[in-house]
Parts: structure tokens; sequence; C-alpha cells
């Protein structure tokens, strides 16, 4: 029969059902076990996914362990990120993109989402912990067909006014449609206008291009765009991150999350809490019909939980 | 280093753009005077006129002076006035917006400043034409122009000391296989070209000139003019030998039949208060006579006695 504890113990260890590891009940029950080694002892025997009869002791599992050593660090990654400059953040998480095969779709979100001074900021710390432009490194190692996107979204100095011609977005409306229909067997993230467009003008005016877009030809370009992944999240960062960086959250918490999707649950919450969480908080309750704040608490644990909240400007569950 | 030369000491922007209110007085303008003062301040002193003049006699410098000249002298002294980096931006934005968009200059200003100073020219461009430079480039060039002018302006490159061998050795291939095979526009000759630092792209073309005996700027040598292959070149000597490159313009539109004054112009006005001797130097080894005589030579007028001002007379 298992004790409260033991199953709050399984619980706490089992790295199951929810991100990080509940700290505070395991120092509650390392306390209630003080000089009653049966408990653990039995705890040990029943818990045969970290332990495993091995001679005369009960072995530690050591896939198990680093699957723990990932939950119990959560709390760690996310508060190391939390303090470091925001520029240093993007320009480690750029370089992890291009020497560690981390997705390009943080490349993407980097340089699509911050502002103007903030992608130049991060390109400065970039040059300043590695000695490279990013540029140079994204132009140097991505040598497939997403080259020419990347290297056009890193490279970004927009213009950040309001100003808009209404005549050069219709067109350049226009013009994307007619990129996207005359492809034909050409990839359409390779097409010029198309990155031309979405890489170098201002998000004013790229937001009056989508428009036109959908007013003219009846569908949003995303849906046009459908074909290519990096291009439709290009495009929803461009003109509406607070629901990409739902999308982003949402992920994580799917069951059988893979590592990369779990990883941007924490780099979403940090780099956006003094951003714009209020509107990602607003698109995610659109999207999901929840509130940000109630899946966090069931979906994470201990100190990674209450940091989540502490980021999403809530108070502790 | 600067050929501008001050007076010592300076008079007021009070009593300069007193000066230059009496020369645009009465009938005809004196030019001379004009000269004097504004061909012998730097752009600080400059700016203090133009504020000092609007003050006290209610009207524009700029406006005045362009009703009150014309030509090339006039089109000098209007690029003149500007604090280099608002004159750059300028300069940028006409060589952008003319018919075909005037790559030289595009080139140049991307590639002889720093990463900085370029960023500092892309900024007053944003202020002043409510686009960025990079957009405007790309949506106003074409082709291949456009991949390299896009590239080059769009960098914000690293400017550091560090050099990979290794990498200067494997790029020194890679150039050499586009060359060969004639693929001047080539992605990857774009790529080296605008991405890597200038320490690193030089260690490149002294790789490229080890192993095949021939300069990179030599091997781009086509017999037919191509456009494209002479903004190539010019790319090239602006990031690695600018003062050459420099010389080498003002020896072409000075010792060469027929006349190019917006080049001239444009090489004296952005060099007279940077590096401008440096270049004057050279091309007194290379044309067997000084700047001064070969710009007396095929200039006249007002414009010829500005430039010589400019130039250090």
């Amino acid at each position: 029969m298992a004790t409260d504890e033991q199953l709050a113990l399984t619980r706490a260890l089992s790295g199951d059902g929810g991100l990080g590891v509940e700290e505070s009940t395991l120092v509650s029950i390392i306390g209630k076990w003080r000089k009653k080694p049966e408990h653990i002892s039995s705890f040990r025997k029943s818990f045969n996914r970290l332990f495993s009869i091995t001679g005369h002791i009960e072995k530690c599992e050591d896939d198990h362990m680093q699957k723990l050593v990932m939950e119990f660090s959560r709390f760690h990654q996310i508060t190391v990120l939390w303090a470091m400059h925001p520029h240093e953040r993007d320009a480690r998480w750029a370089n992890q993109v291009i020497h560690k095969n981390h997705p390009s779709s943080i490349l993407v979100e980097i340089a699509s989402t911050r502002s103007a001074e903030d992608l130049l900021g991060a390109r400065r710390a970039y040059q300043t912990l590695f000695h490279h432009s990013l540029e140079e490194d994204v132009a140097y190692q991505v040598k497939d067909s997403k080259s020419k996107l990347l290297v056009g979204l890193v490279s970004a100095y927009r213009y950040e006014g309001q100003k808009v011609d209404n005549d050069v977005a219709k067109s350049e409306a226009k013009a994307l449609h007619n990129a996207l229909k005359t492809a034909g067997a050409n990839k359409i993230i390779e097409i010029d206008e198309v990155v031309r467009i979405l890489s170098t003008r201002s998000k004013s005016h790229l937001k009056a291009v989508f428009k036109y877009y959908k007013e003219l030809h009846g569908k949003y370009l995303e849906e046009d765009l459908s074909g290519d992944a990096l291009l439709q999240q290009t495009v929803l960062c461009l003109d509406s991150p607070a629901s990409y960086f739902s999308q982003v959250i949402n992920s994580a918490f799917k069951e059988g999350a893979n590592h990369a999707e779990t990883e941007g649950l924490s780099r979403v919450m940090v780099s956006r809490s003094d951003v714009d969480m209020e509107e990602i908080k607003e698109a995610y309750a659109k999207l999901y019909g929840a509130k940000l704040a109630d899946v966090i608490s069931k979906k994470t644990r201990g100190y990674f939980r209450d940091s989540l909240l502490s980021l999403a400007g809530e108070a502790k569950a | 280093m600067a050929t501008l030369s001050i007076p010592n000491p300076v008079p007021s922007a009070i009593e300069d753009a007193e000066k230059l209110r009496k020369a645009f007085q009465g009938w005809g303008t004196d030019e001379k005077a004009m000269i004097a003062v504004l061909a012998h301040r730097d752009a600080a002193q400059r700016k203090q006129i133009k504020i000092a003049y609007e003050e006290q006699y209610k009207e524009k410098l700029l406006k005045r002076i362009e009703s009150e000249i014309s030509g090339h002298f006039e089109r000098a002294v209007y690029r003149w006035i500007f604090d280099p980096v608002e004159r750059q931006a300028i300069m940028a934005n006409i060589a952008i917006k003319n018919k075909v968009v005037d790559f030289p200059v595009i080139i140049e200003i991307a590639c002889i400043n720093s990463s900085n100073e370029l960023l500092s020219v892309k900024q007053v461009y944003q202020s002043l034409y409510k686009h960025s430079m990079e957009e405007d480039v790309a949506s106003h060039a074409t082709g291949d122009f456009r991949k390299l002018l896009f590239a080059l302006v769009g960098t914000y490159r690293y400017d550091g000391e560090e050099i990979n061998t290794e990498l200067a050795k494997t790029e020194a291939k890679i150039l050499n296989d586009a060359i060969t095979k004639g693929e001047y526009n080539s992605d990857e000759i774009i790529r080296i070209l605008s991405t890597r630092s200038k320490a690193q792209l030089q260690a490149t073309f002294n790789c490229y000139k080890d192993a095949h005996n021939l300069s990179i700027t030599k091997a781009l040598s086509t017999k037919t003019p191509n456009d494209f292959v002479i903004a190539l070149r010019a790319a090239i000597r602006c990031r690695t030998t600018p003062t050459k490159y420099f010389e080498k313009v003002l020896r072409n539109i000075l010792q060469k039949s027929g006349m190019d004054e917006d080049a001239l112009t444009r090489v004296i006005v952005m060099h007279a208060e940077k590096d401008l001797k440096e270049i004057k130097e050279l091309f007194q080894t290379r044309a067997n006579m000084t700047l001064e005589q070969a710009v007396a030579k095929k200039t006249s007028g007002d414009y010829e006695n500005f430039l010589l001002a400019l130039i250090g007379n």
C-alpha cells in the first residue's frame, strides 16, 4: 500500500505529466523520513523507473537520472536566462541554432519579433561573444534553401515608423500573390521578391501588405504559404507575435512535447515577460480558451512553475 | 588625414553668417566670399553657421544658396554643407532614386565605413526618408546588383582583427572556383565579400594571390566591360584598399577624356574632411602631377575654386 508520501515522492521524481519538480514536497519528505530508512528503502523497491534491483541494491537508472537532471534544472536555466542581458540571450540562442543544430525557427523568432534596435543589440552581443558577425555565420553555415530568408531576416534593420505608402503595400501584396502563383517547381522560400518584402519592409508596412493580400485575394497570406512552415512562421511573427508566442507556449504543454518544444516555454516566458506578456496572455486565451496562468499551474511544478507565474505577472497559485 | 584647412582663430558662426549674407546681397553673388567661409569650416562649424544664419535672417541657408548659385558649383556646395553622416545618407538616397541605381556611390558608402559609421548613416537615412536604406536598395536595384548591394549595405560586419587562416584558404578556393567558371554573380562571392570582416577578407585575398600569382581584382578583369564585375572590383577595393581605389577613381576622371563632375565632386567632398591627404599624395606619385594641377586643368570657374579650396589650396 503506497503511503501518501510515497505517492507524492513518486510524483515529484517521475518527471511525468509536468515540467519541473516539486522541490518543497521533496524537502518535506526528506524531513519526514529522517531516521526511518525503511521508508526510502521501500520507495526504492517500488519506484522502478528510477531504481532497478541489481545485486543487493536498487541501482539508479541512468536514463531516468538524465531526465531528472533536466527537470531539476528547468528552474536553474530559467533563472540564469532571466538574469542575462536580453541581447546576450538572443545571441546565445542564435548561436545554438547555427552551431548546435537547434531549430531554425528560433532564429526566425528572434529576427522577426525583436525591435530593430534589439535585433541590432543581439548582433552586437553576438560579435562580442563569438568574434564573428551573426550574418556571416548564418550565411556560411546555412547552405540550404532557407539561407536567403534567414540571412535576410537577421540582417534586417527595419524602419520602425508608422508611415506606410498604401499604393506600394497594395502592389507588394499583388507581387507576393503573383510570386506564389507562378512559383511552379521552385521553392517559395527562395523567391527573391518574397524574401525582399518580408526581410526589408517595416512592420507597419507589412501589416498593410498582409491586410491588402486578404482583401485582394480572399485568403490570408499564411494560408497560401502552407507549403512552407518557416515562411508561415515568419509572417505570423511579423504580423501577430502574441499569437505566435502563444503557439510556442502551447506546444510545450502538449502530450509528448520534445526537448526543443519544452525549452520554447522557458525561452518565450523569459524573453517576453517585460515586452508583451499581456498581449500574449490575451492571445493565448483567445486561441485556446484557457487562462495561461491556469495552464501553467496545472502543467508545471515547483520553483519552475512559480517562476513562470512570476514572469507572467501572476501571483503564485 | 583631412585636407580641409580652417583658419586659426576661426570666426564665430554669427560672423560667418554675416559674411555669407553679404555675399548673397546685391546683384549676383560673391562666390569667392562664400568659398572663403564654407570651404574652410568643419562639420560642426558648418552646422553652427546654418543655425546662426537661420536665426538671424529667418531663411534656410541651403535654400538661399540654391537660389544664388547653380550647376556643378551648387551641387558641390550643397553636398559639402552637411556633416559626413547626413551627407552620405542624402547621397545614398540620390543614388538609389536614380533611374538606374548609381552603384558606385552605394558600394563606396557601404564598404569604406566601419560597421558603426555605416549604422549611423542608416539611422539618419531612416529619419530623413522614413524607409530603411536596405529596403530602398532592395526595391530599386534589380537582379545581381540587388543581391550585391543589399548584402553590402545590410550586413553589420564584425570589425575585429582575428584571422582564421584555414578559413581564408578555403574561401580563397571557393572564390577561385567561381571565378574560373565565370560565375561572377555567385552567391558565394557575394557572401564572402559582404559578410567577412576586413581582416578576414584581406587574409582570404592574400591566400588567393599566393595560390594563383594573381590578385583577385586582376583575376576579375574581363575583356568586355561588365558592369557587375566592375561593381565587384569596386567593392573589393573599397573594402581592402580604399585609398588606392579613390586615387584610381580620381585619376580616371581627371586623365581620361570626357568629364564626370558628379563623381569628382563626390570623391572630393566625401574625403576632404577624412583622408583626402593620403589620396592626394598617392595621386601625385602615380599621375606625375598634383591633384590641384589635375583639377585645375579639367574644371573651371567657381566649381574649380571650390574644389581647390577643399583640396588644400
